[in-house]
């Protein structure tokens, strides 16, 4: 049996099926409406998370299986003490597979340790995100034909992005991708991923200014600033609007540059944006429904 | 001078860190063992001033002694047998560290989950790198 709790967990050819698998769901989604007929998932989220959680169960809903579970954990036995090893037994008898959202790190790994059922990573604290990783490469493969031979621009918050450094973890794996990493220097990208980029050999730039570099760009993955994230107010609102992407920066944008951004967006993008063809950042969430249908398939051993 | 007899089998761990002999004993789980064991604090040392020494009189394949190499590099294991010493261990730092270092990361699920074992893996090997299994903060710190 098969977990996911790191994008790492997959090797790139295993991400390449799976990646080939959505894209045929993409195509034939009526010939995997009743894939998971009599299936059921349970989205166990200790704390909310909207999105993901929507996404997970529409994945479900549209292989035909069903769902259950809890939206926070005041409505599950964490309220009244229960473990999260204790929980995932119970929950193995009601399901067939698990997508756990926890504010702990590590939490779905121990879920995943005495689970008789596989359990995906649907978040788990700052730690890990790996349906949104697979996400956003799903996104690049399928919109630019290729995963590899690009310069990528990553922008915003590039201290506490969990998205971005496991994209960049991600990426590293794939041949020829030059980074540029625009965000204000409190923001920049932790040493242990510059460090590893130089132990790697791979080729990246630290940039202040989004003008400076955006005509370069093959990819720009967008973040925004989290107000959770800071210690006070006043740092927030003083590093939130640095970088707002616009009409007039887009100008200066290549015609088949991609705008992605794991959502929710605040300001940092620029409605006028919105109906850019280059602006995929909606489509994205659409191609996280298809790579969790076939990432749900993959963890139950589902052919079609 | 007090004097503490020779051992037949076993191990003396000697240039312990003065003071850090009772948190090794616990650490190599001494208090589990139904076998001999000698605390020698603060015996004088040319090299070190002071220094604990452990004799433990077991059969020398009963110990795991691993995890010596994370606590202190320093600490000299003498294997003895027929009450001679027949080799001197090579520490190796141990891949996995159970039980013996808790991780400090209040996000971590240790922090929560009852009973759950703290376990840390070892990341790099040539910088001396721990991480916790679960939420793989690092652990910069030797034990206190």
């Amino acid at each position: 049996m098969r977990h996911l709790m790191n994008p790492l967990d997959f090797s790139v050819e295993e991400l390449d099926s799976l990646f080939d698998l959505a894209n045929d769901i993409e195509k034939n989604p009526a010939k995997y409406a009743h894939a998971c007929e009599g299936k059921k998932l349970a989205t166990c989220f200790y704390e909310p998370s909207t999105r993901t959680r929507l996404s997970f169960e529409s994945a479900m809903l549209s292989l035909g299986g069903q769902i259950l579970g809890f939206s926070d954990a005041a409505s599950s036995s964490a309220s009244k003490g229960e473990s999260v090893s204790d929980t995932i037994r119970v929950i193995s008898c009601f399901a067939d597979i698990c997508a756990m959202r926890h504010p702990k790190e590590g939490a779905p790994m121990v879920a995943a340790s005495k689970s008789m059922i596989p359990v995906i990573n649907a978040g788990d604290g700052g730690h890990q995100h790996p349906t949104q990783t697979l996400t956003d490469l799903l996104t690049i493969r399928s919109l630019k034909g290729r995963l590899g031979h690009f310069t990528i621009g990553l922008c915003g918050d590039l201290k506490f992005g969990r998205t971005v450094h496991s994209l960049i973890n991600a990426l590293v794996r794939y041949p020829d991708i030059h980074f540029l990493f625009i965000s204000p220097p409190e923001l920049r990208v932790p040493d242990y991923i510059t460090d590893m980029l130089h132990e790697k050999n791979i080729s990246y730039e630290e940039v202040i200014r989004l003008e400076d570099c955006i005509s370069r760009l093959d990819l720009l993955y967008m973040t925004r600033v989290q107000r959770e994230r800071f210690f006070n107010e006043e740092d927030y609102v003083r590093l939130k609007d640095f970088y707002i992407l616009n009409k007039a920066k887009m100008e200066l944008a290549k015609d088949d540059m991609l705008i992605l951004h794991p959502l929710p967006r605040v300001n940092e993008i620029s409605v006028e944006v919105d109906d850019d063809p280059r602006a995929v950042y909606f489509k994205q969430v659409q191609y996280g429904v298809y790579v969790r249908m076939a990432l749900i398939l993959t963890l139950l051993n589902i052919n079609v | 001078m007090l004097n503490v007899g020779k051992i037949e089998e076993g191990f003396v761990l000697d240039h312990i860190e003065a003071g850090k002999s009772l948190s090794i004993y616990h650490h190599l789980q001494l208090d589990k063992l139904d076998c001999t064991v000698a605390i020698i604090k603060n015996a004088r040392s040319n090299k070190m001033g002071k220094k604990d020494i452990l004799k433990v009189e077991c059969d020398i394949n009963t110990l795991d002694l691993d995890v010596l190499a994370f606590i202190d590099h320093n600490i000299t294991v003498n294997v003895i047998k027929d009450g001679e010493i027949v080799a001197k261990k090579e520490l190796v730092l141990p891949k996995e560290i159970k039980n013996v270092i808790k991780c400090k990361n209040p996000r971590c699920i240790t922090s929560i989950e009852q009973e759950l074992p703290h376990i840390f893996v070892l990341a790099d090997e040539e910088k001396e790198i721990y991480r916790c299994k679960y939420c793989e903060e690092k652990y910069d710190e030797r034990l206190d």
